[in-house]
């Protein structure tokens, strides 16, 4: 018999002093590393006559920027503008993303589970190739390879609807709002508003009498029919200012650069056969059971679908879905590749070629991404815990 | 009552009726394609929808790719419309004459076959991690993590008392690079995402802490911004004697990175071990590191080996990136030559993407196919247990 180590009261207590002794060592390691570091950084700053602090945020910028969502002239605007119209810029072209990646994913990932065979067949491979080929290869392509070679100025296509497309942009009509459309906005939230109360009162009386009132149609003609017939009784105050072919440019209308449709296309593509795949797992983790038990129960298979499927499968795609979102945000930075002036490029890119500071300028980026991952993945553990599974008490 | 001993009645049979073929609609292919592609009119309709297509995108992808594709010639003029070949499609010949420079870059002629050696040695040992069966699998994770980084940086970099010359890595390109960078982050990710997947689940606060604030901190960020620190950064904060050339900012930048990313997977394994192997582990008196290299870790990184190896295929498409802070990947050395005076056209950059496409998806999706194999034996292996 060999006796087995009992830990005796003096064995605890070496090892709570050897764990703190452990955790000490690690402190003065991880500081002594962080010093060291800002001291040669201080030095090498020095050395290169590179100033320290966050002076060049109001230092006029200097550069120009191809696309602006707010006021921005290269020869007065700050470095400060700089990074606002560049976080516009990622914040644009995450939003659309988000939503055309969504609307696509959801789509590819039901035709998978299809019971048409070639419909699935056809998903499948559709996110096999995508989901392989890194998706900074698939901006260049449709940057460079599609966007790139459609026709010079002079050859453009001209699309229905007055729209001009050519290897500088797809150039669409603007609508111009004359001042008495503020009526029809009013119309339009006013409609949401009636939409609403329809909803809640429908909601209230199915659970008082169980009687199921159908109210989509008298809700949609609230938000849309309300506003039409507004703008129409105002006489449509609408122009639209058409984009005109010059000699060397196209001018008005709305501008849509041939990097913002490359970077949008790929993004929406490659995040939509990432998303297929979360959106399959989540329908398949709904037992089978659930859908027969609703059959049973005289559910029709759209009622069923919606409130039985979706809700439950719905708990199992939103965690990774919103990680595809994050996904989505992070990789927009990849805009650097083709020259789409998001944050990075702004600001890593130009800003730092500048001025040199690339502590803080790489520091500021890095900081802009963290804070909306924390934010998202706040807004995530929300949801998860509202839609947590009620257990019975 | 002699009836029942005498011969059975006439309308009684003697044998078995022979099988029925199932009814035509039932069963073969036209049972078969009812099912699958016609079962309802909307079903019908889907079915016509993906006909066409594929009509429409196969024949003339086909044509582009093979057909009219132009095989050999030495510059842009061979693979522009000519009398005999008024719509040439892809543009192979150029890849042909671009193809060492694809997979060495600059690698001084004479020494590629040191190149080669280390593609064979990467094999070698990827073979044997990857393959579950193999002998000695111990001796084969020392050769793949510790000898195979030491031998391939000698190889490569250069090692004069052996007479192998220096090559300078500014020389290195192409497919050599990916794969160096790529397997540079696997072989320092894996090590080092499960000590931060230990400290992560340690009781110890401070490391918890750190380990924590690494792995969030890396996550929330793009791989890019990553990359610009340890290009830009990263020079200022070490003595300028120790400043590392370029590459090897790249490699600790993908190696940071990708170590993050591994952390939380190997966390995962070790979440999915039943706490009673910790328990008996620790009743058997091991400490805590015994218990792990012993007991827990083993069985948590078989587990975890799809996820690992989905990780991996995610940070060899990551290392295109490297392409932004100035790197002479694979992806650099197509865009390059794509860019040619000689060759430079249209069709040239669709046949370099198409090349880079196919090199991707090949590599992507074997490393894949096989992810899927090793979780397949995994589920097999757990339901034979369960029963």
């Amino acid at each position: 018999m060999t006796d087995i180590a009992q830990p005796t009261p003096r064995r605890r207590r070496g090892r709570r002093i050897g764990s703190i002794a452990l955790q000490a060592a690690l402190l003065i390691v991880v500081g002594g590393l962080a010093y060291a570091a800002v001291v040669n950084a201080a030095q090498n700053l020095a050395r290169a006559n590179i100033p320290t602090g966050f002076g060049f945020w109001n230092n006029t910028a200097g550069f120009d920027i191809s696309q602006t969502l707010i006021d921005y002239s290269p020869s007065t605007s700050t470095f400060g503008r700089a990074f606002w119209v560049g976080l516009l810029n990622t914040l644009l072209v995450s939003s659309i993303g988000i939503v055309l990646a969504t609307v696509l994913g959801f789509i590819v990932g039901l035709a998978r589970l299809s019971g048409n065979w070639l419909m699935a067949r056809l998903a499948g491979g559709y996110v096999e190739l995508i989901r392989n080929v890194p998706l900074l290869l698939q901006i260049l392509f449709w940057y460079n390879a599609v966007l790139k070679s459609l026709p010079e100025l002079h050859g453009s296509i001209a699309l229905p609807g007055k729209a001009i497309l050519n290897n500088r942009g797809l150039f669409l009509p603007r609508p111009q709002f004359a001042p008495d459309f503020g009526p029809v906005l009013v119309a339009f939230g006013a409609g949401v508003i009636v939409a609403l109360l329809m909803h809640a009162w429908a909601r209230r009386r199915q659970e008082r009498t169980g009687a199921q009132i159908h109210i989509l149609w008298p809700a949609l003609g609230a938000i849309i029919g309300l506003p039409l017939v507004v703008f129409v009784l105002a006489g449509a105050p609408v122009t639209f200012s058409l984009p005109d072919m010059g000699r060397f440019n196209v001018r008005g209308g709305i501008e849509i650069l041939p990097e913002f449709a490359a970077l949008l296309l790929a993004l929406v593509i490659y995040t939509a056969a990432f998303i297929a795949e979360v959106v399959r797992a989540g329908v398949l983790a709904v037992p089978h059971g659930q859908t027969e038990a609703a059959q049973a129960l005289g559910l029709r298979p759209g009622t069923t679908l919606r409130r039985i499927v979706v809700p439950q499968a719905m708990r199992v795609i939103v965690p990774p879905l919103t990680s595809q979102y994050l996904n989505l945000i992070k990789n927009s930075s990849l805009a650097v590749a083709i020259g789409y002036p998001d944050l990075v490029e702004v600001f890593d890119g130009s800003t730092l070629n500048i001025t040199g500071q690339a502590v803080q300028v790489v520091a500021i980026t890095m900081a802009v991404y963290l804070a909306i991952s924390l934010f998202t993945s706040l807004l995530m553990n929300l949801y998860a815990h509202n839609t947590a599974i009620a257990e019975r008490r | 009552m002699t009836a029942l001993t005498d011969a059975p009645p006439a309308y009684l049979r003697g044998a078995p009726a022979a099988k029925l073929p199932p009814p035509p609609d039932r069963a073969g292919i036209l049972a078969w394609l009812r099912a699958n592609l016609f079962s309802s009119p909307a079903n019908v309709a889907l079915t016509l929808i993906c006909v066409v297509l594929i009509a429409w995108l196969v024949p003339p992808l086909v044509r582009f790719l093979l057909i009219e594709a132009v095989w050999s010639g030495d510059d842009r003029e061979a693979c522009l419309p000519s009398p005999n070949n008024p719509h040439p499609g892809a543009c192979w010949a150029f890849i042909r004459v671009w193809l060492s420079y694809f997979v060495y870059g600059f690698y001084p002629i004479g020494q590629r076959w040191r190149v080669d050696v280390f593609f064979a040695a990467l094999a070698f040992g990827i073979v044997w991690m990857l393959w579950l069966s193999a002998p000695r699998r111990d001796i084969g994770a020392v050769y793949f993590f510790v000898a195979l980084p030491i031998a391939s940086s000698m190889l490569l970099r250069g090692f004069p008392p052996i007479g192998l010359i220096d090559v300078s890595t500014t020389l290195w390109g192409g497919i050599l690079v990916t794969i160096v960078v790529a397997t540079v982050g696997m072989v320092a990710s894996l090590p080092l995402g499960i000590l931060l997947a230990l400290g992560r689940r340690s009781s110890i606060p401070v490391v918890r802490i750190l380990s924590v604030i690494f792995i969030e901190f890396v996550r929330g960020v793009p791989l890019i911004t990553v990359l610009f620190m340890a290009s830009v950064m990263l020079p200022l904060f070490v003595p300028e004697r120790l400043a590392p050339d370029k590459l090897v900012r790249a490699y600790i930048g993908v190696a940071l990175f990708a170590s993050a990313y591994m952390a939380e997977v190997v966390r995962g394994g070790l979440a999915a071990m039943p706490r009673g192997q910790y328990e008996a582990a620790q009743a058997l008196g091991l400490t805590y590191w015994r218990m792990m290299l012993l007991v827990i870790l083993p069985q948590a990184l078989r587990v975890t080996l799809p996820n690992i190896v989905n990780t991996f295929i995610g940070l060899f498409k990551d290392t295109s990136l490297v392409f932004v802070v100035g790197i002479f990947d694979f992806l650099r050395t197509i865009e390059v030559a794509r860019g040619d005076p000689r060759w430079a056209s249209p069709i040239v950059s669709i046949t370099g993407y198409a090349f880079a496409i196919l090199f991707y998806f090949i590599c992507c999706y074997s490393m894949s196919r096989y992810a899927r194999r090793v979780e397949a034996r995994l589920a097999r292996r757990a339901a034979i247990k369960g029963s």
